[in-house]
């Protein structure tokens, strides 16, 4: 594959947006994955920190060290070298309990995506999910791959803050949380694991472009995982792709 | 023995410490932090003689009171123009100062400016989280908020001469009416009327803001595409237009993603300088280009890579504070190398 020609925007003097699409596409995700590998391993002085979001990778570099021209012009060689495909680093495995109390939004979700609250399950436990990026706050991973019967749309009005670890749902994604907030989207699930842990290597615990899928757990695997990752061990499983 | 490091007395809300910010985790969703007014914060560590993005203590306009333990410690205030005073004897608001035990440092809200920082010449004996002291709230990384009580332990404590001193930083003296941006990078997200609108503001600072964000409220603007784009990168400055159409410019504390359009970019050079305005104050967006911020950007680093003038205090003080603090030696070695252009003012006097 080669990485076709981006859109550079500014946000500032001291940022460059490098856009792939302005859809969440795994095809504009892995242009930005690929430029964000090419260009780290470049060490290019004054690029300072890059954020590789859906469909774009921000660029955050010190205008006095590193003239603009000169970063579009490296971004340009990176992408007329041809490439194989990219393909996922890992596959993790990540229990998720969606009985009650968890799933609080399951019987909402499974009457909005008019099927049953077994198939609500079903269908996000068997869907492989693509990790597009993280935001919002420390740990926080969007995924992309929501089977396209639970594509339901977001709630009106934010309800109030979820649980931490909670998995939810909203506008054709699902999301892995870390942190209690209020939300628009709706809370199918929690998990026992931990995405972010400062006391683990490694910190954060799934790399953009992994894959993901959940494995449907019981109230009692539930409590029993939630013991043990509280005492730091790992409770999901990965398999390495590459 | 009592350890070393600063007590804190009183505190209002959100007084917590910042150091250059966190850096390599913004793809992971982890804030970056960091100071408000990253000039200010540059220029009290400068003073007492510290990297210029060591850990500082951020006073929010809940002002702040400390005391040192188990020694004196050299401090430098800089920031707004907050009241600083030291057991009551008014100092500048931009001062560095040697407290003795059992002397109570004063930072509170003055005549303007939002934030104030409080450097130590010495360490924060802290342990970094993710690689920073920064204290982002929100997540808790870093810690929270500084509470009445605390003890922020101090190493590495150096004395600097003038033991109280005026520090001359006419570079934070920046009026905040007019604030520069760069457009984009989602401009074209709204017509030519919009970004006329934009311009012509005035805008003025809610009092919902934060460090996280500040909230604008002024002209509502309209999107030409709708306010839903799918979520990209955030840069510290970036004013995004939400559904509503009131602006919401992200400062230190922002996440490093957002889902609504990005009409301009507020440059780093005046980042600080919009940080310092109160809710209530009005001010303009003005266009600028790349070129004029970078050169913005270099006219800071030079002003604070120059030696800091400090203006010692001692005619100021009456004869039995300073005895009762011992500054008397030594002080004119100081003066020599001061401009009369930038002699003191007779209204700071204190009483």
């Amino acid at each position: 594959m080669t990485i076709p020609t981006p859109r550079f925007l500014d946000a500032g003097e001291a940022a460059l947006v490098v856009e792939f699409g302005a859809i969440v596409d795994p095809l504009a995700n892995d242009y930005v994955l690929t430029l964000d590998e090419a260009l780290t391993s470049l060490a290019v002085l004054g690029v300072l920190e890059t954020v590789p979001t859906y469909r774009s990778l921000m660029i955050h570099y010190d205008p006095l060290v590193l003239d603009r021209e000169t970063l579009i012009a490296k971004i340009r060689t990176i992408e007329a070298r041809p490439r194989s495909p990219r393909r996922p680093k890992n596959c993790w495995t990540i229990p998720c309990c969606y009985e009650p109390p968890f799933g609080e939004d399951l019987s909402h979700i499974a009457e909005a995506a008019g099927v049953t609250q077994a198939q609500v399950v079903a269908l996000h436990s068997v869907a492989t999910f693509r990790a597009y990026m993280y935001g919002f706050a420390p740990g926080c991973c969007y995924l992309g791959g929501l089977p396209t019967e639970l594509a339901i749309s977001r709630r009106p009005i934010p309800r109030p803050p979820y649980a931490p670890n909670s998995i939810l749902v909203a506008g054709g994604l699902s999301l892995i949380s870390t942190f209690s907030m209020p939300t628009g989207w709706w809370v199918i699930g929690r998990t026992p694991v931990r995405m972010f842990s400062q006391v683990r290597d490694p910190i954060f615990l799934v790399q953009i472009g992994d894959l993901v899928r959940f494995k449907s757990i019981d109230k009692e695997e539930f409590d029993s995982f939630e013991q043990r990752s509280t005492s730091g061990e790992l409770v999901a499983e990965r398999e390495m792709l590459r | 023995m009592t350890s070393v490091g600063l007590r804190v007395l009183s505190t209002g809300p959100g007084v917590t410490i910042q150091d250059g910010g966190r850096h390599g985790f913004l793809r992971f969703g982890v804030t970056e932090s960091g100071p408000m007014d990253p000039l200010a914060h540059k220029t009290a560590n400068r003073a007492v003689a510290v990297p210029y993005d060591s850990a500082a203590i951020e006073v929010s306009l809940g002002g702040v009171e400390l005391t040192p333990e188990g020694a004196a410690l050299t401090v430098a205030v800089a920031g707004g123009s907050f009241h600083v005073s030291l057991d009551g004897h008014i100092l500048p608001a931009a001062s560095l100062v040697r407290v003795g035990v059992n002397h109570k440092l004063t930072v509170r809200a003055g005549a303007s400016g939002a934030w104030c920082y409080i450097a130590v010449a010495g360490r924060f004996n802290l342990q970094p989280a993710l690689g920073s002291l920064s204290m982002h709230t929100r997540s808790l990384i870093g810690g929270s908020a500084l509470d009445v009580g605390a003890q922020i332990p101090v190493i590495d404590s150096q004395t600097i001469e003038p033991a109280t001193a005026e520090i001359v930083a006419p570079w934070l003296h920046r009026p905040g009416e007019m604030i520069r941006v760069i457009l984009g990078p989602q401009n074209d997200y709204f017509d030519s009327a919009q970004i006329t609108a934009f311009l012509n503001g005035p805008w003025t600072v809610s009092n919902r803001s934060d460090r996280m964000a500040y909230l604008l409220e002024g002209p509502k603007l309209a999107h030409a595409k709708g306010f839903n784009i799918v979520s990209d990168g955030t840069a510290a400055g970036s004013i995004q237009i939400p559904g509503e159409g009131n602006p919401i410019v992200l400062m230190a504390d922002r996440p490093p993603t957002g889902g609504y359009p990005k009409i301009a970019t507020v440059i780093s050079a005046d980042r600080g300088r919009l940080a310092q305005l109160r809710p209530g104050q009005k001010f303009h967006f003005e266009t600028t280009s790349i070129q004029d911020a970078i050169s913005a950007r270099r006219d800071e680093m030079n002003e604070l890579s120059k030696p800091i003038l400090l203006r010692p205090l001692v005619h100021s003080f009456p004869s039995e504070f300073l005895l009762s603090r011992n500054l008397v030696d030594g002080v004119t070695d100081g003066l020599a190398e001061f401009p009369e252009s930038t002699a003191r003012s007779p209204k700071h006097h204190p009483r």
